[in-house]
C-alpha cells in the first residue's frame, strides 16, 4: 500500500505519485503483481501491475487490430422479409446518416466504434513494443500514451454492442435476422478491448516509458 | 514553481484551473439546450407500406413498451432519457458544491463524479440503435427506416455532457477539507 501521511521533502519525484483524481499524495511502494496500491481518500487505484502484462496488452492490441479491419470486411447483419433481403457492413452502419447536417453523426459513429479502437490498439503498441522488448522507447511514445489515454472514453465499442442487442429485438418483431461472421468479431473485440483496459496499469507504463 | 509543463506526458501543469468551472457549465448549458430538440424532434422516421410514421425518443420507447418489450423499452428510456437528465442535474450539483461548499461528504461527491464519468457514454446506444436500424431496415418500398434530426441533437447532447464533465476539475471535491481540519483559531471565520 501507498503510504498517505509522511512529509514528502525528503523523497524523490519519481518515487512520489499523486492521486489523479483528488491530489492526494503518497509515497510510491513496490506493489507485487496481482496486488493493487489504492487512494485511501478516494479509492482511485494508482498502481496495479500485472505479470508479463506488457505481452498480454501487445497481444490484445494486435487482435483488435485485426478484429476491426476483419469486421470491415465480412458482412454484420442481414434481415429476411416477406422474400426481400438486406445486408449491411459495419461501414453501412457506421455511415448510414445521410448528407447535410446529419453527416456529422456518421463521423461521430465512425469514429466511436472504428476509428478510435483502431488508433487507441495502434498508440499502444507504438508505445509499449519497444519497452516490451527492452529496446528504448520511441521518441513519441509520452506523447502517444497520453493521447491513447484521453481518447479512451470516446472509444465505444462496448456501448455499440448493447446498441446492437437493442436493434436486434425492435428487428425482430419485423424480419428475421441472420448474424454475420463481422458481428462476432465485433463482439469477440469488445472482450479484448474491456480486457486490455483491465491489464493497463497507468503507472508502470508511465514510469517504463520514461525511465530511458 | 519553475517549469509548468509535466516532466512525463507534457500536459500544462495548473494547481487548480480557475476556468475549469466555466468550462464545465459553458458545455453543460450545451448539451441542455441540446437535449431539448434531441427529444421534440422525430428520432426515426418509418415507412411501410402503408403508412409513413415519425418517432421521438420517448414515443419510440413507449411503443415498444406497448407492443410487450418492455425490456428494451426501459433500457432505451434509461440509456436516453434517465441518464442524461441525472446528469445534468449531478454536474449542476458537482460544480455548485465546488463554489459553495455541501453538506454531503467529499467521499460522496467523488463517487457521484465517478458514476458520472462512467455512464455518461453510454447515452449513445440510441445513437447506435437509428444507425443500425437505418442501415438495415431499407427494403424498398416494403418498409424503411430513416434517421431523423433528433439523432444529431441527441448525439452533441450526449458529447457536450460529457466535454462538460471533463471539464469539471474533481480534485475541486477536496478542497475544502483540508480548510475543516484547521485548528480553529487558523479557521476562516465566515
Amino acid at each position: 500500500m501507498a503510504d498517505g501521511t509522511s512529509i514528502f521533502a525528503d523523497a524523490a519525484l519519481e518515487d512520489l505519485v499523486a492521486c489523479p483524481e483528488c491530489d492526494a499524495i503518497y509515497r510510491a511502494a513496490d506493489v507485487p503483481s496481482g496486488a493493487r496500491a489504492v487512494c485511501s481518500r478516494c479509492h482511485t487505484v494508482l498502481i496495479a501491475p500485472r505479470q508479463r502484462a506488457g505481452m498480454a496488452i501487445i497481444s490484445l492490441a494486435l487482435a483488435a487490430i485485426v478484429l476491426v479491419v476483419g469486421a470491415l470486411w465480412f458482412p454484420f447483419l442481414r434481415i429476411d422479409a416477406r422474400g426481400l433481403w438486406q445486408e449491411a457492413s459495419l461501414w453501412d452502419v457506421a455511415t448510414s446518416f445521410p448528407d447535410g447536417p446529419l453527416l456529422f453523426v456518421s463521423v461521430a459513429v465512425t469514429a466511436a466504434i472504428l476509428v478510435l479502437p483502431l488508433l487507441r490498439a495502434a498508440l499502444i503498441l507504438y508505445t509499449l513494443v519497444p519497452v516490451v522488448f527492452d529496446r528504448p522507447p520511441r521518441p513519441q511514445a509520452r506523447r502517444a500514451f497520453a493521447w491513447s489515454e484521453r481518447l479512451r472514453p470516446w472509444s465505444m465499442a462496448e456501448v455499440f454492442a448493447i446498441g446492437c442487442a437493442v436493434s436486434l429485438v425492435k428487428i425482430a418483431d419485423l424480419a428475421t435476422v441472420s448474424l454475420g461472421p463481422a458481428f462476432w468479431m465485433f463482439a469477440a473485440l469488445v472482450v479484448v478491448t474491456v480486457a486490455q483496459d483491465q491489464l493497463v496499469c497507468r503507472w508502470s507504463v508511465w514510469r517504463s516509458i520514461t525511465r530511458a | 514553481m519553475g517549469t509548468a509543463t509535466c516532466g512525463r506526458c507534457g500536459s500544462r501543469l495548473v494547481s487548480r484551473d480557475p476556468k475549469s468551472l466555466g468550462r464545465a457549465w459553458a458545455w453543460w448549458l450545451a448539451g441542455v439546450l441540446a437535449y431539448i430538440p434531441a427529444n421534440l424532434w422525430p428520432m426515426l422516421r418509418t415507412r411501410t407500406l402503408w403508412q409513413e410514421e415519425s418517432s421521438t425518443i420517448i414515443g419510440g420507447a413507449l411503443e415498444l413498451w406497448r407492443y410487450g418489450n418492455m425490456g428494451i423499452s426501459v433500457i432505451i428510456l434509461v440509456a436516453s432519457v434517465g441518464i442524461p437528465l441525472a446528469k445534468f442535474f449531478a454536474i449542476a450539483y458537482l460544480a455548485l458544491s465546488a463554489r459553495n461548499g455541501a453538506r454531503a461528504s467529499p467521499g460522496v461527491r467523488m463517487r457521484l463524479y465517478e458514476v458520472v464519468e462512467y455512464i455518461g457514454r453510454w447515452s449513445m446506444i440510441d445513437v447506435f440503435v437509428v444507425a443500425i436500424l437505418a442501415s438495415l431496415v431499407q427494403l424498398n418500398v416494403v418498409a424503411r427506416i430513416d434517421p431523423g434530426p433528433a439523432s444529431l441533437a441527441f448525439a452533441l447532447s450526449v458529447i457536450f455532457t460529457m466535454l462538460s464533465a471533463q471539464a469539471f476539475d474533481p480534485r475541486m471535491i477536496w478542497d475544502g477539507i483540508e480548510a475543516e481540519a484547521r485548528p480553529p483559531r487558523d479557521a476562516p471565520s465566515a
